[in-house]
Order: structure tokens, then sequence, then C-alpha cells
């Protein structure tokens, strides 16, 4: 709790404490500890001098603002028309297989979370995926075991 | 035989001219002849809503107050449209110029790129793409400070009132209108929220002019337009087209032979049926987002049309009832339907549900919705039973 009170600190210098602020020091947090826990959107709702149900409001309308516990890396599958055409199931049972575990759930050794997104806006390049910041295109079972393979090994 | 889509090569053409050359000529103009042939011009909002850009441009002119803003909507989340991605890796230049173009007409010194979180990887390349501009910006003696301010996710904020809401650290959604953002915008400042595509046209109809810009497209629509194309289509892409073409021409252009619908502009807009692919022009009345994705015959109806309403059921933002309820009983609607827990009349008040959506919701996103659910629910209703 310590640390999160010194990243909200550092946040807050860095944009300021105004209501528009919020969203910035949100991300920031998420950046850091893959999601915002209880005490953490307190914390910010005392920085900002505003109330916790107006910073937990905001941060449950955002789906990249989880209030979940998440893992280290976050797996998003693109759900939408394209890529489910391009057979999203198929790249979905894959990384389930994988990583043995289920969409919306995160693996034990807290390394992984895997959910499903809407349109990423690469459906010329479906069926698609993001892991954090990165995207990956042109998906394929093959492919999806590489590209884990990779993360599982620590190679990323 | 019908005539084939007509290829413009005007937004993603190369820098022809030193960066920042166009931005440098326009300001040696006056700021009314560019506002006037920006009019001229007919330019549209390429976002999907397409209101008259010189139009939006000049209220915020006429805006008192020494604070005004200018914010580049990037929050690209219509389903099957990414051109403003591509635009935004190709040509910054032309969109930044854009942007700067209007800061310089409007007199605003302020502006925000709200880039979608889904892209933050175009982050690190537009940052340095500003940084080159800052430079440029100084030796016109242009005050326009411009930042990049990251979405954290959500459909509804490429609604430019959300879009604001959403910068102001609350949820996004959607604001009553009027005011509108050009009078009461971020932070309660006049504020322009242009597209991406609309701040790139506009740069160029400054550099081609408007007599130039206006040989391409119909009376309605003028210019060219971006059309992000996927689905069953061998050339799956972001093509620049001329306005005005029927769907049979597009389909014939960008199918695989054997489309049996077309979707266009996206979730949001309309599912045209091989039977009216003739008579249906694209961009003519219909939204000019640029979304289109492409059906074959191998492809079920009802399994897009669950897709779609599952989409809209997740990302109405919950402020108004006929949208946030509205979007889950025509989901399960469907699906009651489909496993014939429903008659299949039980298809036609769904249909008024819908209708009822249109005219009751507060923004676009609700309103919209019985455009798809309609289009496909009228033109493929065997699909939804059986």
């Amino acid at each position: 709790m310590a640390d999160t009170k010194e990243l909200i600190n550092a946040l807050s210098k860095k944009h300021g404490i105004e209501r528009k602020s919020l969203l910035p020091i949100l991300q920031g947090i998420v950046e850091k500890e893959n999601y915002l826990s209880k005490d953490s959107m307190l914390e910010v709702a005392k920085v900002l001098d505003i109330s916790a149900a107006e910073v937990y409001g905001t941060a449950s309308f955002f789906s990249f603002l989880d209030t979940k516990e998440r893992g280290q890396y976050v797996v998003r599958v693109c759900k939408s028309m394209t890529c489910d055409m391009k057979g999203k199931e198929e790249i979905l049972s894959t990384i389930e297989s994988v990583l043995k575990i289920k969409i919306g759930e995160t693996s034990q050794d807290k390394k992984f979370s895997l959910l499903e997104t809407n349109c990423l806006g690469l459906c010329e390049e479906g069926p698609a995926m993001i892991i954090n910041d990165d995207y990956f295109v042109k998906l394929t079972p093959e492919k999806i075991r590489e590209i884990f393979g990779r993360y599982l090994r620590n190679e990323i | 035989m019908t005539q084939k889509p007509k290829k413009v090569d005007i937004i993603f053409s190369p820098y022809s001219v030193a960066p920042y050359q166009i931005l440098k000529d326009t300001m040696k103009r006056s700021k009314e002849e560019v506002i006037a042939e920006l009019v001229s011009s007919g330019l549209r909002g390429r976002g999907g809503a397409g209101f008259p850009t010189g139009m939006k441009w000049k209220f915020a002119t006429e805006q008192k107050g020494s604070v005004k803003y200018v914010i580049c909507n990037a929050d690209e989340g219509e389903p099957g449209t990414f051109k403003d991605r591509k635009l935004l890796m190709s040509v910054p230049r032309k969109v930044i110029s854009g942007m700067a173009i209007c800061a310089w007409v409007t007199g605003s010194t302020e502006g925000f790129i709200y880039l979608r979180r889904e892209y933050k990887y175009l982050v690190n390349d537009l940052q340095k793409e500003i940084d080159i501009f800052k430079q440029h910006s100084k030796e016109v003696g242009l005050n326009f400070n411009l930042q990049i301010f990251l979405g954290a996710g959500a459909y509804v904020c490429g609604e430019e009132t959300a879009l604001i809401e959403s910068m102001e650290g609350k949820r996004g959604e959607p604001r009553n209108k009027p005011p509108y953002p050009i009078q009461d915008g971020f932070l309660g400042k006049p504020t322009v929220v242009n597209n991406v595509e609309t701040f790139a046209s506009a740069s160029m109809v400054c550099r081609i002019g408007a007599t130039e810009y206006k040989k391409f497209g119909t009376a309605d629509q003028r210019g060219s337009k971006l059309f992000s194309i996927s689905g069953d289509s061998p050339k799956e892409g972001v093509f620049e087209l001329e306005l005005g073409m029927s769907v049979e021409a597009f389909a014939n252009e960008f199918g695989d032979g054997d489309t049996k619908a077309v979707q266009v502009g996206g979730v949001a807009g309309f599912c045209v049926p091989r039977k009216d692919f003739a008579k249906a022009i694209i961009g003519d009345g219909n939204t000019t987002g640029g979304s289109t994705m492409i059906f074959n015959s191998s492809r079920s109806m009802y399994r897009v049309l669950h897709n779609y309403l599952d989409f809209y059921a997740e990302e109405s933002c919950g402020q108004c009832t006929p949208c946030r309820i509205g979007c889950q009983q025509l989901l399960k609607g469907i699906e009651a339907v489909k496993k014939g827990e429903k008659p299949a009349e039980y298809l036609d008040q769904l249909l008024k549900l819908s209708e009822s959506m249109r005219l009751t919701s507060k923004c676009g996103l609700g309103q919209s919705v019985t455009n798809s659910f309609s289009s496909i629910v009228t033109n493929f209703r065997e699909e939804m039973i059986f």
C-alpha cells in the first residue's frame, strides 16, 4: 500500500489534482499494478478530493480501467464481426488450452488474464488480439502457441 | 455493367512539399478566405455524423472568449473501421496540419488528439510527429499546444460530448445537445471536435483548393472518402474512393464474387442485401464513417445480428432507458425467437421496440441500433427464425 500511495502521489504531481487528471492517474495506476484495487481508488479519491463513488463510477465505465484483479499480461481477443468470421473461436479456445484459463479468468501465478474485447480496429488482418499494449494479427492456432510460448519462457 | 468505384489518391498521396508547407501557405491567406474555401468545398465530417466542416469552424470562429480547444477524435471504435489508424500511421502531418489550420482559424491555442486506448502502440510515433510540428509551428509563429489524450476503452466516447466528458475525468456519458461543443465544450469552453480524416481532408482542401476538391463525389457528398473494407473480400484494407458509388459497383470490385450482403457504415449503419445492391448508393444519406463489412453466402445473418447486439448491449452507456434496456431486450428477443421460445411474429414487436429506441434514445448510439437491426431482420427474416 505504501508503494501505491507513492505511485499516486507521483502521478498526481505529474498530471495535477483537478478532476480532468482522473483518467490519466487511473491509467498510470493500471500500467503499474495491472488493475485498480479498492485501496488505490480510495487513495485517488482522497488526493483529488472527490468521493470514492465518483472514482469507482468513472473507472468502472471504461473497459481498460479494470477494477478486478488482472495478471501481468492482459490478453484481449477481438470479438467483433470480422474477427469472428475469421476464426476468433478457434483462437480463443487455443489460448484457453495454452494458458489453462477461461475467458475472464486470471492464471494462478497472476501472469495472464484472458478477456474478449470489442473491435480493435485491426479488421483487415483479423483475427487479432492485444497483449497489454502490443498487437498481434492474422492469428492462427500455431501462431498463438508460438506467441505464448515466448511469453511463458519469459522471452518478451 | 456498373461503373467501377473510382479510386482517388489525395489523402494518402505522399507529402509533396516540405513539412507543414500547407500550414505556412494557408496562414498567408485571410481566415475568412480559408473558411469560405472549406464551406465551398462541401467537406463533411468523416466520423459518421457528416456535419459540414466549414460551418463548424465558422461557428467556432464566431464564439467569444480567449480559450478555445481543438480536438481530433481518434476514438475510432466503430466495428469494421480502421482508416484513422492508417492515417495516423502513414500521413500524420496531414492530420496535424488540419488541426493547426483549425486552431489558427478559430483562435485556439490548445489541442488534443483523443487516441483510443486500443491504439496505444501509436503513441510514441505520434508524439515524435507532434515534436516535429512544434518546431515548425514556432517558425510560423503559431501558438498551438498539441497533446495526446489517451482514451480508456469505450465505444460511446466516439460521440463528441461523451468524449469531452471522459476528458474531464467523468463517465463517458453523452450530454444533452444543445449546447453543442462549439458553444460549450471541454471545460465549458468552445471546442471543435473533428474526426482524424476530417482534419486530413481539410488540409487537403487548403492545398488543392475547393474547386479541385469538388470535382470528386456527388452533389451531396463532395470529395473522396476513406473506406475500411473487411470481411469476405480478397482486397481488405483502406481505400480512398470517390463518393456516390452503388453497393453493386462496390461489391463487384471488393467482394469475393459471392457477396450476400454489405454492411455500410459499421454496426451503426445499414445492412444492404444483394437484391438492393443496384439501387443503394454508398455515402448517399447513410452514415459516412466508411466502415464496410462484406458477407458472403456462407455467413449466418443471425450470427451477424447477434454479434452486433451483443456489442451494443455492452457499449450502451446505460444513461438513458430506451438504449440500456432496449439493446438487452433485442438481444434476448432474437435469441428467444431462434430457440422457438417466442413465435416469429415477436420479431415485429422487436422492430417496433427498435423504432422506439430511434425516437427516444439520447444519443446516436441508441438511435442507430434500428439501422442494422431492421435492415437485417426485414431482409433476412427466415434466417432469424430457422
